[in-house]
């Protein structure tokens, strides 16, 4: 099988532990990965504040660069849910408007084949148990994009229930969102910073040393919380758990 | 102090105030939390949850669809069952049309019950200056008027209160209205319902005016539903002598059959009941029962202009069952009044910048209020996508476009204020659209990692005011996957 990594811009740029964690983790499990150069970001930033015609280039350069492939795999619930549930959307507007299926037509063959990390191993490459180890306490935040967008589910849960040594505690409120909304924790961001105190509180009562979740831009939001609150918690990408091995551990 | 809340600054500053106000988050953490578990509970109960949604979506699709002929049927059953109705076409036509029937009884008091479209008009600010006084007489609609506040919630409007705010705001204010508080009032619930009921006893049994909402309209018999807890609002509906009824025309639906389902949903998802506890219909007059006059009056106020956006339409599908806010993370922090309308929380965010235009700056800040985490979306018993309607209204606000203001269209330009984001956005379009010019930047971010700030200027500020930013990683991924081809064969 043929698959992409789609690491997205911010993991590119800020999280490159992810991807390599990522690119470990398929490989260990017999996946041939391949990172198509060209790519660079899925739009959802121009979307979601509302320029949907600044962010049409970008999904079309998604779907020229990975349109290719047989699966494409993300590390990132909300950038899968751009491409799955607003691809499809992009395209009718672009319809209601009177400029034809050209659009929709182009990023059609992208949406079906784009995975979130999750999805992708406990669905098509079918396991649960990644043989990873990972001796820490850890908390699960299900990110709202991830599970209401995609509808993750229990997947990660169950992914994180059969790493070794990993003891899960639950999170309180676990599915109230985070509060970073991309531009909202700039553009409301008192609102967005109480929402990112409450949720690091609750992770703290949970006594886990490590805040897990699948997407980073959330991690980044509640991370940079939790050192400002000096919780001592530190936030983890579950590919960087699932990559984590006895012989090759993640710290 | 209710009605249309103008001059209203952006929510982000509405919003701050509320941030900080401890004992009114407090409140609304308890109130919204408390009610969220229940109607999670409540609506497990029913096993066909999922299709009386989607029949409760399709029937309210199905209404606006066909919007003319209904409203057509609706006058003519109401008019056939001796009631009178009137079209509003905006809050001015409508509390001019009220204020006259009023003074037509000649009476200079009214009391009113249950209805948000009298608030959206600010229908007791225009009755007043008349001389007309509007008592409200639904207990929460009670507490804020004699606080001189304003509705924080659809559906507890006093929200923001708690017992002993209530308990002195009675003792102060009662007796200015009517019947005062009851000596050594405590703060406990069944006291303070007590008095509540015997100020409004007095208001009830005196006055001939009553003027209500509507929670439906049934097209087939012209007949007015309420559904309510406390019993005030039948009440308001049967005592006075006129009843004058002042509902939106999106308030319709085509049968009595279609009530089925939305007396399922509604109480479950406002009040986490299986059924409230009153439901009062109404049509047209009865001789020797309830009033003798009956005025319908169809507000439409913005509501036609909505119906024609594709998109924000469905909007027009709300039943106000309040379940977006009370599940809304972002309305328990800032509260039901920085939104700047009657119509506070998620649906407020969508429907008040589209009832009167995203003018204002409140209006145009309202659809950035959320962070788009679909928990409304999720809750909403007639399934409205509220995140695909806020980034609907993001797009109007920051690029303009076409849109129907008072039956035409115009073409509006980006709102004031988005300049340097549009700019930004382009730049990163330019940026993501050429790849070699992202991996310049990233390395050049890479290469000066060590004199990065770990707070921002300008308005990143205000993101490293309250969170320290994640360090520069020394290599992007793109060059590691370069130097170790993805750790396969080796350096390249
Ligand atoms: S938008 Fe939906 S959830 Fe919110 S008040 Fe209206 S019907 Fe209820």
């Amino acid at each position: 099988m043929r698959v992409a990594l789609f690491l997205t811009c911010v993991n590119d740029t800020l999280y490159p532990d992810t991807g390599r964690a990522v690119v470990k983790l398929l490989t260990r499990l017999g996946v041939d990965v391949d990172f198509p150069m060209a790519q660079t970001c899925c739009g959802q930033a121009h979307y979601n504040t509302g320029y949907r015609h600044e962010a049409e280039p970008l999904a079309r350069h998604f779907s020229d660069v990975f349109g290719e492939y047989e699966a494409i795999v993300t590390p990132s619930g909300s950038c899968g849910s751009m491409v799955r549930e607003l691809y499809p959307r992009m395209g009718e507007r672009a319809r209601a408007e009177g400029r034809g299926d050209t659009l929709a037509a182009t990023l059609a063959p992208v949406v079906p084949k784009t995975y979130e990390l999750t999805e992708f191993l406990v669905d098509v490459l079918g396991v649960t148990d990644v043989g990873a180890y990972y001796p820490h306490t850890v908390t699960y935040h299900p990110t709202c994009h991830g599970l209401r967008g995609l509808g993750l589910g229990d997947r990660p849960r169950r992914l994180l229930q059969a790493v070794k040594g990993l003891e899960l505690a639950e999170l309180p409120g676990a599915d109230e969102c985070c509060g970073f909304g991309g531009t909202f924790a700039l553009k409301n961001s008192d609102v967005s910073a109480a929402m990112g105190t409450d949720k690091v509180r609750n992770a703290e009562s949970t006594g886990a040393e490590v805040l897990c979740a699948a997407d980073n831009s959330c991690l980044m939001h509640i991370g940079g919380t939790m050192t400002r609150l000096r919780t001592g918690m530190r936030p983890v990408h579950i590919a960087e758990i699932l990559a984590s091995t006895e012989e090759e551990p993640a710290v | 102090m209710s009605g249309t809340y103008l001059g209203m600054p952006a929510f982000p500053e509405a919003a701050r105030e509320a941030v900080g106000n401890e004992t009114l988050r407090g409140n609304l953490r308890h109130a919204t939390h408390t009610i969220r578990a229940k109607r999670a509970k409540a609506v497990t109960e029913v096993s066909d949850w999922t299709e009386l949604r989607e029949a409760g979506k399709r029937i309210k699709d199905h209404t606006l669809r066909h919007l003319d002929r209904y409203l057509e049927q609706l006058e003519e059953s109401v008019t056939a069952a001796g009631g009178i109705v009137h079209w509003a076409a905006d809050a001015d036509e409508a509390n001019e049309i009220v204020t006259q029937l009023v003074q037509m009884t000649g009476e200079s008091e009214v009391v009113k019950v249950k209805s948000m479209a009298t608030q959206e008009i600010g229908l007791n600010e225009a009755l007043e200056a008349e001389g007309i006084h509007a008592y409200e007489t639904d207990l929460a609609e009670l507490i804020v008027q004699l606080g001189k506040d304003r509705p924080s919630h659809i559906l507890v409007p006093a929200i923001h209160r708690n017992r002993g705010e209530i308990r002195d705001i009675f003792r102060a204010e009662m007796s200015e209205w009517g019947r005062p508080a009851p000596e050594g009032l405590t703060d406990t619930p069944a006291e303070l319902a007590e008095a509540a009921r015997l100020h409004l006893r007095e208001k009830f049994l005196r006055a001939k005016v009553g003027i209500s909402g509507a929670n439906f309209m049934v097209a087939e018999t012209g007949t007015l539903v309420v559904v309510e807890s406390e019993g005030n609002g039948r009440m308001c509906l049967t005592l006075p002598e006129t009843l004058i009824s002042v509902v939106g025309i999106e308030k319709i639906v085509p049968t009595w059959r279609d009530l089925e389902v939305f007396l399922q949903t509604l109480p479950r998802s406002s009040t986490a009941e299986r059924m409230n506890p009153y439901t009062s219909t109404w049509t047209g007059t009865t001789e020797q029962d309830g009033p003798s006059t009956f005025h319908l009056v169809l507000l439409d106020n913005g509501r036609t202009d909505t119906l024609a956006d594709e998109v924000g339409r469905q909007a027009l599908r709300c039943i106000r069952c309040s379940a977006c806010l009370n599940v809304c993370p972002v309305y328990e922090r800032a509260g039901g009044h920085a939104y700047g309308s009657v119509y506070p929380g998620p649906i407020g965010a969508i429907l008040s910048p589209q009832l009167r235009g995203t003018g204002s700056e409140i209006d145009a800040s309202l659809p950035y209020a959320s962070s788009l985490c679909g928990a409304c979306y999720e809750v909403c018993p007639v399934a409205i996508d509220i995140p695909e309607v806020l980034v609907h209204l993001r797009e109007r606000v920051v690029e303009g476009g076409e849109v129907t203001r008072e039956g035409n269209k115009v073409v509006l330009r980006p709102a004031k204020g988005h300049a340097a984001e549009r700019a930004a956005m382009r730049a990163a379009r330019w940026a993501f659209t050429h790849p070699g010019a992202l991996r310049t930047g990233q390395r050049a971010a890479s290469r000066t990692r060590r004199f990065h700030p770990r707070t921002l200027p300008g308005p990143g500020r205000a993101w490293s005011g309250t969170r320290d930013l994640p360090p520069v990683p020394a290599e992007p991924f793109r060059d590691w996957w370069l130097r170790t081809r993805g750790g396969k064969d080796g350096a390249k």
